[in-house]
This record gives structure tokens, C-alpha cells and sequence, in this order.
């Protein structure tokens, strides 16, 4: 058996676009092993080139059959493609069943594709832990484009939005009425809408309804540069691919050419710094302070100390550390 | 919830003419149970596009299920075409109903553990952590 591979040994593979290091990669940054960091640093220097967009919608609103097309449909153009397909983890055992790859087979062999399932493992908006890190990972490995499917999310899940730079909402037909579409949510951060399994009667309904609650969006907001399409679809038709893959590069154009895309980067960049500091914290807490917990939970349980003064407390015995 | 580190992942796959899923579908389920991250890729597959999706999804654990005798033809092609990604770090599970004849040869071969199939789940749980704690860390 080959002796592990140093983390920064795999820097140069994965900028070449090996899978078998990307994949490494992926893995130790999951596992939250610190030995893997400098590497990281020197990945992230290389990133930047790719164009990363996220697709999200319900649970069985068709979202791995739909990407499956669009991925085969986008190599047309000898674009190297990366999909990241989350799906939850068990808050019970932690573990998952990852099935998204049931609906992308007939890509497995095609060398300028990389599909990589992740669990959720307790993060609670949609996106997998490490998925920042995976996308840059495959950003740095020379992927054009970066497809990253959510779990199946309900209303709130929109951890997507500060991890990529264009979002699909997929709506399926028959789910709700108009009243939805106007909720608050997941539905207000579509850049291009799709309205999946258009081959079945009651799409119609659906299409008129997202394109409806558009124009209501649009006379209070007025003009802005992007238009947000609602695009119909029909995996099993095969039909509407060529138009959501034509929508989502004109996004990137539209992006581009009015500075927008600045704007997107900065937010995602804060995102990652605010979201990782905030994780660094809590694995102290969890790690170094375990009798510093339990002794304040005690201490707010009997009702001595409210929740804030405890956190605080929390907070200042951080502060006194060497 | 703190980040649970080392989740051994098992890519499970059927290989070839054998549409019977069931059995898969409950290894798969006793692994999740046992918190492990699981990869289901459907029926029908060739060893190429099972090996291909093992790399990149870089699992401890290849599970192959094969129901129709075809094990002596498609292990030895899974064996290769690992060797051919330098990915024999990935560990070959064989499942499934074969003769016990069998069992040795393809282990002899490089396939990792046979698991038959009135294996109980507890001991295919106990399998794959007894393998990957064997392999050590990659």
C-alpha cells in the first residue's frame, strides 16, 4: 500500500486537473484535517477562472436529471466541467446515502467531467460543509464551469447564494399554488427560473404563475440589467436545455459587463471568512472548553446567568488564552 | 453539532445484466446507519463508469453486488482498471451469491472481502471498518 501522500504534494496534480488528487483533496478538506491548510492557500491563489452556479430547488423537482442534460449539453463546447451534488446527512447516525449520481452515469467516462457527491454532515443551508473549498479545489484544476446542487431544499435553505455567482430555482409543476411564488425565500433568488417537467399537463399553470409574481417583482423594483428569465424544461423530452444553458452564459455576460460580478465575489468572500471564523470559534468551544460549557449551561439552566451573559462569559475566558 | 471528522465513504454499485437491487439497497442503508457516507450509482453499470465515479468520489470502499454469476469476469476487470488509475488504495468489496470456490480465487486476485449473501449487517458494518482501519490513513 502507497504511504499517504503530503497535501502539498497534490498541488500540483490537482492545478494539472488530475481527479485522483482533486478527489484526495476534497476528502482531507471534508475530514477538517489541518494538514491539508498550505495547500489550500496555494490552491485558492490559482482560482477565480471559473464560472460557479448553483442549482437548487425541491426534492424531486428533477434537479440531477436536469444538470445531467445540461452538463452534456454544455460539453458541446469542450467546456471541462465539475458538478457538486449535495445531499443531507443523517441527523441521527450522520450518515448519508448520496444518490444523485443514479441520474449522471452516462457521464462517469467523459474525461472533461468531474462529479463528486457530498454529504451534508450538520450544515443546515443547503450546501455541504467543505463545499467552498471543493469548488475552489476544481476552480483551481482548470473547471470552466462548477454546477453545484443543493440538497432538496424547502423555503429557507439559501446558503447557495453566497457560493455562487449565478442561481436556478427549479420549480416542478403541481406543487402549491400562486401564493407560493410570492413567499419569501428560496424563490427570490433566482437569476433564471426553470420550471422542470414541462412534457406533464399542469406546467402551464406553473410557468404563468412564476412569470406573474416576476412582473409584480418587476414594477416595484423597475429596470435592472438581467431580466430574470422563467425557462421551461423537459428532461424526458430532452427539451428546453439548450435554452437554460444559452440563459446561464448570458448571465455570466451580463455579470461581467456591468461590474456586478465584483459585487458577487466580495459577498461570497465575506461569506467564507465570516462563516469559517465562526467555525473556528465553535470547534474551540466544543474542544477546549467543554467544562467552561457545562459549568455556565449550569449556571443558565438554574437560571443565575441569562443565555447572553453566559455567551459572553463564554467569550471573554477566549480572550484571556495565551 | 461538531464537524465529524473521517466518515469512511463506500461507493455501492451493480455491475452488468443483473436488475436485482434490493440487497444493495439495505447494505446501503445499514452503512448510513452506521454513519458512513454511502454512494448508490444504479443499476446497470460497466466496471469502467463504477471505477471512474470510485475515483472521483474518492471512497474507501468499492462495493460490487453481483447477482448473476458474471463475478469471475467482472472482478478481474475491476481489479485492472483500479491498478490503471493508481487507485488501489480503493478497497474491493465483493457481495452477492457466488460459489464458495470462488471466494478464494478472487480474493487471491485482490478483492479485498467477499461478503455472501446471508452475511447479517452488523458484520458487514464491522467488515468495512475492520478493512479501512487495516488500510490506514491515504
Amino acid at each position: 500500500m502507497p504511504a499517504a501522500v503530503s497535501s502539498l504534494d497534490l498541488v500540483e496534480p490537482v492545478l494539472a486537473g488530475k481527479p485522483r488528487a482533486i478527489a484526495r483533496l476534497i476528502s482531507r478538506v471534508e475530514a477538517g484535517e489541518a494538514e491539508c491548510r498550505p495547500a489550500l492557500e496555494q490552491i485558492y491563489r490559482r482560482t477565480g477562472g471559473a464560472h460557479v452556479v448553483g442549482v437548487t430547488g425541491v426534492a424531486g423537482s428533477g434537479k440531477s436529471t436536469l444538470l445531467d442534460q445540461l452538463v452534456l449539453e454544455a460539453r458541446k463546447s469542450e467546456r471541462k466541467i465539475a458538478v457538486i451534488a449535495v445531499d443531507p446527512s443523517s441527523p441521527f447516525s450522520g450518515g448519508s446515502i448520496l444518490g444523485d449520481r443514479i441520474r449522471m452515469n452516462e457521464l462517469s467516462l467523459d474525461p472533461g467531467v468531474f462529479i463528486r457527491s457530498m454529504a451534508t454532515r450538520g450544515a443546515m443551508g443547503g450546501l455541504a460543509r467543505a463545499t467552498h473549498e471543493a469548488v475552489d479545489l476544481l476552480d483551481a484544476g482548470g473547471f470552466d464551469l462548477i454546477l453545484i446542487e443543493t440538497v432538496g431544499v424547502g423555503q429557507d435553505e439559501i446558503d447557495i447564494v453566497r457560493a455562487a455567482h449565478t442561481i436556478v430555482v427549479i420549480s416542478a409543476p403541481g406543487l402549491g399554488d400562486d401564493i407560493q411564488t410570492i413567499k419569501a425565500g428560496v424563490m427570490e433568488i433566482a437569476d433564471i427560473h426553470v420550471v422542470s417537467k414541462c412534457d406533464r399537463p399542469d406546467a402551464n399553470k406553473t410557468l404563468k404563475e412564476l412569470k406573474s409574481m416576476l412582473t409584480l417583482g418587476f414594477a416595484l423594483r423597475g429596470e435592472s440589467a438581467w431580466q430574470i428569465p422563467v425557462l421551461a424544461t423537459s428532461s424526458a423530452k430532452r427539451e428546453g436545455i439548450g435554452e437554460l444553458l444559452a440563459a446561464i452564459d448570458r448571465h455570466r455576460r451580463t455579470l461581467d459587463d456591468s461590474g456586478e460580478m465584483e459585487g458577487r465575489r466580495r459577498v461570497i468572500a465575506r461569506t467564507r471568512m465570516l462563516k469559517t471564523a465562526e467555525n473556528i470559534l465553535h470547534d474551540r468551544f466544543e474542544k477546549q472548553h467543554d467544562g467552561k460549557v457545562s459549568s455556565l449551561i449550569e449556571r443558565v439552566v438554574t437560571r443565575e446567568l441569562n443565555p447572553h451573559t453566559a455567551a459572553t462569559e463564554l467569550i471573554a475566558a477566549l480572550k484571556s488564552e495565551p | 453539532m461538531t464537524v465529524p471528522s473521517n466518515v469512511i465513504r463506500v461507493l455501492i454499485a451493480k455491475v452488468g445484466l443483473d436488475g436485482h437491487d434490493r440487497g444493495v439497497k439495505i447494505v446501503a442503508r445499514c452503512l448510513r446507519d452506521a454513519g458512513m457516507d454511502v454512494i448508490y450509482t444504479g443499476l446497470h453499470r460497466t466496471p469502467e463508469e463504477v471505477v471512474a465515479a470510485a475515483v472521483q468520489e474518492d471512497v474507501d470502499i468499492l462495493g460490487i453486488s453481483i447477482l448473476s454469476g458474471a463475478h469471475m469476469t467482472v472482478f478481474p476487470k475491476v481489479i485492472d482498471l483500479l491498478k490503471q488509475h493508481e487507485a488501489e488504495d480503493i478497497l474491493l468489496v465483493g457481495g452477492g451469491v457466488m460459489p464458495d470456490e470462488d471466494v478464494g480465487a478472487l480474493k487471491e486476485i485482490g478483492v479485498a472481502e467477499v461478503l455472501l449473501q446471508d452475511t447479517p449487517p452488523q458484520a458487514i458494518v464491522d467488515a468495512v471498518r475492520r478493512l479501512v482501519e487495516a488500510r490506514g490513513p491515504r
